[in-house]
C-alpha cells in the first residue's frame, strides 16, 4: 500500500525582483495515517513553504511549483485549483502558527468553525453550529455552548490554538499540517497542544506533518524526521536513526548544541558557527559548506550539490553529504557521540 | 454600548457648545458694528442705537451668548417687557441682519437641497467606487485595474468647479439634455428635481469616487495578505466567499469610517457644487452670509454644519463598534 502523503521532487520556485529563489528543492517524502513526519529547520528553510504546497495553496500565485504530491491518490501539483479546493479542509487541513492572526477578528470561534465544516458537508447552519460545539468540546475548551459566540480576542492564547485545531479537524480530515502549532505558547500550554494532537490521532487515525524547530517537540511526537536546510532534504529518516545516529553535520551541531541538565553548567553552550543563508544568494555546492566544521574535500563540497544516499540499503535513513560513510562514523562516534 | 452612546452624545455635545462661544464671540469681537450692518443704507445715528436695543446688544458678550444658547433651547423673547416684543421660538438662533428672517427658518429652507445632493451623490459615489476598487483588486496588475486606477488618479486630481462646468457645457448647453440647473422642491415636481440634480451628483460622485475606489483597492489588496485569508482559503472555500465574507468584510471598516465623515462634512453645506450649480443650499446660504457679514446667520450655519460632523462621528463610532467585535467589547 503507499502511503496516504506521497511527496515527489517537491520543488518550489518564487520569481522575485531580486532573482528566483529556489525555496524547496526536490523534497521526496511520505506520511502514512496515523503517522506522524516532524520537518524540521530553520526559519526561511521551506518548512512552510512545503506545507502551503501541499494543500496546493500557491495556485494562481507566482510561485512555480513542480513534482509530484500525492494525497490520497490524488495529484495536487497538475491539479487545477477547484480539484484542490474539495481536497482542502476535507481530506487534508492546516493549522497555522498564529493563531491570532490566522482567525478571522471579526467572526465568532463558532462561525468560523461551523463555516469549515458547512463547505464540505451538506448540513444546515445549525447542524454545523452544533458541530462546532461538539468540536470545541473535543479540543478542551470548557463551556463550549457558551465559548462558541466568543471573538478570538477573547480567547487565550492557547485557546485560540485549540480553537484552529477544531476547525481543522471538523471534517475529520486524513492530513492535518501542522505549522509550530505550539511555537507562540508558553510550555505548559505547548505539552498540552501536543498531547491534544497525539490524542486526536489515535482517535481519528490521521496523518500528521508537524513542522517545528523544537527538536524535543518531534523526538516526543514524530514518527519520522525531515531535516531542512537552505530548502533542501538533508537528513531524513525515522527519529530513532535520525536523533540516535545523526549523520549529518547540520544534525550534529543542531544536537549538540542542546543544553543537558546533566552536563558541567559552567561550560558555554555549543553553538553552530555562522548564519542560516539568504535564499537569494544560497552558497553553491553543499549549502551549509561555509558552517561546516568537517569540510573535508573543500572543492567538492563548494562546489558539487551532494546527493541523499540512503545510509543502509532497504532503510529510509537517508543523508545528503560528500563525506564518506567511514570517516562519518568514526566522527560521529568520536566526536559527536560523547557530547550528546 | 447605551452607556457609551450617551457618553458620546454628551460629549458631543460639549463640542458644540465650545464652537458656538467660538463663532459667537469671534464675530462679536470683529471691529465690525453689528447694528450698523443690520442698519442698512438709510442710517441714521438714532436708528443705530435703536437697533442696538432691539437685536439685545447693549449686553455685555457673556449675556449675549448666554441668552443666544437659551433660545437654542427654549426660544428667547427679544425687548421683553416692552411693545416691541418679539417672541422666537425654539431653536432659536437670532434673526439675519439682511432679511430680517429667523435663521432657523432659512436653514431649514436650504437643507433638502443640500440634503439632496449629498445623499444622490453618496449613493453614486460608493456603488461607482466601491465596484471598481472591488474588480481592480481581484484583477489586480491586469488592463482592468490600470485602467480604473489611472482613472481615479486623474478623476481625484480634478476639481469640482472644472468638472462641473465641463459637464454643464456639455449636457446643458450643447447637447440640451438637461435643464437649466437649480433646485425644485422632488415633491412637487419629482422629474425636474432628478433632472437638476444628475450633474451635482454626478461631478460630486466623479470626484468622490475615485478617492473610495483606491481606498477600498488598497484594503482589499491589504487585506488579501493576513493570514486569516489563507486560513480561509486552507478551509476550502470558494474564492467567492473569501473575497465577499473575508477580505471585503475587514476592507469595509475603514471605508465606513470615512464615508460617514464625507457625508457629514457634505451635509453641512457642498458649497463648491452648490455655487457652480447654482443650487440654493446651505453652503451657498453660508458664503453669502459672510460675504454680507449676516453674523446670525454666519453663526447658524456654521453651528448646523458642526452638528452634522459631530453627529457623523458620533454614528460612525457607533458603527464602528457594531461593525469591529474588539471595539464593541472593550
Amino acid at each position: 500500500m503507499s502511503a496516504f502523503l506521497e511527496v515527489k521532487n517537491l520543488s518550489v520556485v518564487f520569481p522575485t525582483d531580486d532573482g528566483r529563489v529556489q525555496a524547496v528543492d526536490s523534497l521526496s517524502f511520505s506520511v502514512e495515517k496515523g503517522k506522524t513526519l516532524g520537518i524540521v529547520g530553520e526559519s526561511g528553510s521551506g518548512k512552510s513553504v512545503t506545507s502551503l504546497a501541499i494543500l496546493g495553496l500557491q495556485k494562481g500565485t507566482r510561485a512555480e511549483v513542480t513534482g509530484e504530491i500525492w494525497v490520497d491518490g490524488k495529484e495536487i501539483v497538475s491539479a487545477t485549483e477547484s480539484e484542490v479546493r474539495k481536497l482542502r479542509g476535507k481530506a487534508m487541513s492546516m493549522i497555522f502558527q498564529d493563531a491570532l492572526a490566522a482567525l478571522h477578528p471579526y467572526y465568532t470561534v463558532g462561525h468560523q468553525i461551523a463555516e469549515a465544516y458547512l463547505v464540505h458537508n451538506n448540513v444546515s447552519k445549525k447542524q454545523a453550529f452544533a458541530r462546532a460545539i461538539e468540536m470545541l468540546d473535543r479540543v478542551g475548551i470548557p463551556e463550549p455552548q457558551k465559548r462558541v459566540n466568543d471573538y478570538p480576542h477573547q480567547f487565550s492564547g492557547g485557546m485560540r490554538q485549540r480553537a484552529m485545531i477544531a476547525m481543522a479537524l471538523s471534517c475529520n480530515p486524513s492530513l492535518l499540517i501542522a505549522d509550530e502549532p505550539t511555537t507562540a505558547l508558553d510550555v505548559t500550554v505547548q505539552a498540552q497542544i501536543l498531547e491534544l494532537l497525539r490524542d486526536l490521532q489515535k482517535e481519528f487515525g490521521t496523518a500528521i506533518i508537524l513542522i517545528t524547530h523544537d527538536l524535543g517537540v518531534v523526538a516526543e511526537t514524530a514518527d519520522d524526521i525531515l531535516l531542512m536546510y537552505a530548502g533542501k532534504q538533508i537528513e531524513y529518516g525515522t527519529v530513532r536513526d535520525v536523533l540516535q545516529v545523526p549523520q549529518h553535520p547540520y544534525a550534529w551541531g543542531l544536537l549538540t548544541s542542546i543544553p543537558r541538565l546533566t552536563g558541567d553548567p559552567n561550560l558555554p553552550l555549543t553553538a553552530i558557527q555562522g548564519a542560516p543563508p539568504s535564499m537569494i544568494s544560497v552558497p553553491s555546492g553543499c549549502a551549509f559548506h561555509p558552517r561546516c566544521n568537517y569540510v573535508e574535500k573543500a572543492d567538492v563540497c563548494a562546489t558539487r550539490v551532494p546527493e541523499l544516499v540512503a545510509i543502509e540499503s532497504g532503510k529510509s535513513h537517508s543523508v545528503r553529504c560528500h563525506m564518506d560513510s567511514e570517516l562519518r562514523q568514526r566522527i560521529f562516534s568520536t566526536q559527536v557521540k560523547p557530547q550528546l | 454600548m447605551l452607556k457609551y452612546t450617551l457618553r458620546r452624545i454628551v460629549s458631543g455635545t460639549l463640542v458644540l457648545g465650545i464652537v458656538s462661544a467660538i463663532v459667537f464671540s469671534i464675530f462679536y469681537i470683529l471691529p465690525s458694528d453689528p447694528a450698523r450692518l443690520a442698519c442698512g443704507k438709510s442710517c441714521t445715528p438714532d436708528l443705530v442705537a435703536r437697533i442696538q436695543v432691539a437685536l439685545e446688544l447693549d449686553q455685555s458678550l457673556p449675556v449675549q451668548y448666554g441668552r443666544f444658547i437659551k433660545g437654542i433651547f427654549v426660544g428667547r423673547t427679544y425687548l421683553a417687557n416692552t411693545d416691541a416684543a418679539r417672541e422666537c421660538g425654539a431653536p432659536c438662533l437670532g434673526y439675519s441682519y439682511q432679511t430680517d428672517q429667523p435663521v432657523t427658518l432659512l436653514l431649514m429652507d436650504r437643507l433638502p437641497a443640500t440634503l439632496s445632493i449629498a445623499v444622490g451623490a453618496s449613493i453614486l459615489w460608493l456603488l461607482i467606487g466601491l465596484s471598481s476598487g472591488i474588480l481592480s483588486a481581484l484583477r489586480r496588475g491586469t488592463w482592468i485595474d490600470r485602467t480604473s486606477q489611472g482613472f481615479a488618479l486623474a478623476a481625484a486630481s480634478l476639481q469640482i468647479y472644472f468638472v462641473g462646468l465641463i459637464l454643464q457645457f456639455i449636457f446643458v448647453d450643447k447637447l440640451a439634455w438637461l435643464p437649466m440647473p437649480g433646485y425644485t422642491s422632488p415633491f412637487d415636481y419629482p422629474l425636474d428635481w432628478a433632472k437638476q440634480m444628475v450633474l451635482p451628483w454626478v461631478t460630486l460622485a466623479f470626484l468622490l469616487s475615485a478617492i473610495y475606489s483606491r481606498l477600498t483597492r488598497s484594503g482589499m489588496i491589504e487585506t488579501m495578505g493576513e493570514d486569516f485569508v489563507r486560513t480561509a482559503r486552507a478551509k476550502g472555500l470558494s474564492s467567492r466567499d473569501i473575497n465577499i465574507k473575508h477580505v471585503l468584510r475587514a476592507a469595509m471598516t475603514p471605508i465606513v469610517t470615512v464615508f460617514g465623515l464625507d457625508l457629514g462634512s457634505l451635509l453641512g453645506g457642498a458649497v463648491i457644487t452648490e455655487y457652480v450649480f447654482n443650487i440654493p443650499g446651505l453652503g451657498k446660504l453660508a458664503t453669502e452670509a459672510v460675504t454680507n457679514l449676516d453674523l446670525p446667520v454666519v453663526t447658524g450655519t456654521v453651528l448646523f454644519a458642526a452638528f452634522f460632523i459631530i453627529t457623523a462621528n458620533i454614528v460612525v463610532d457607533l458603527l464602528y463598534s457594531v461593525l469591529d467585535p474588539k471595539v464593541r467589547l472593550s
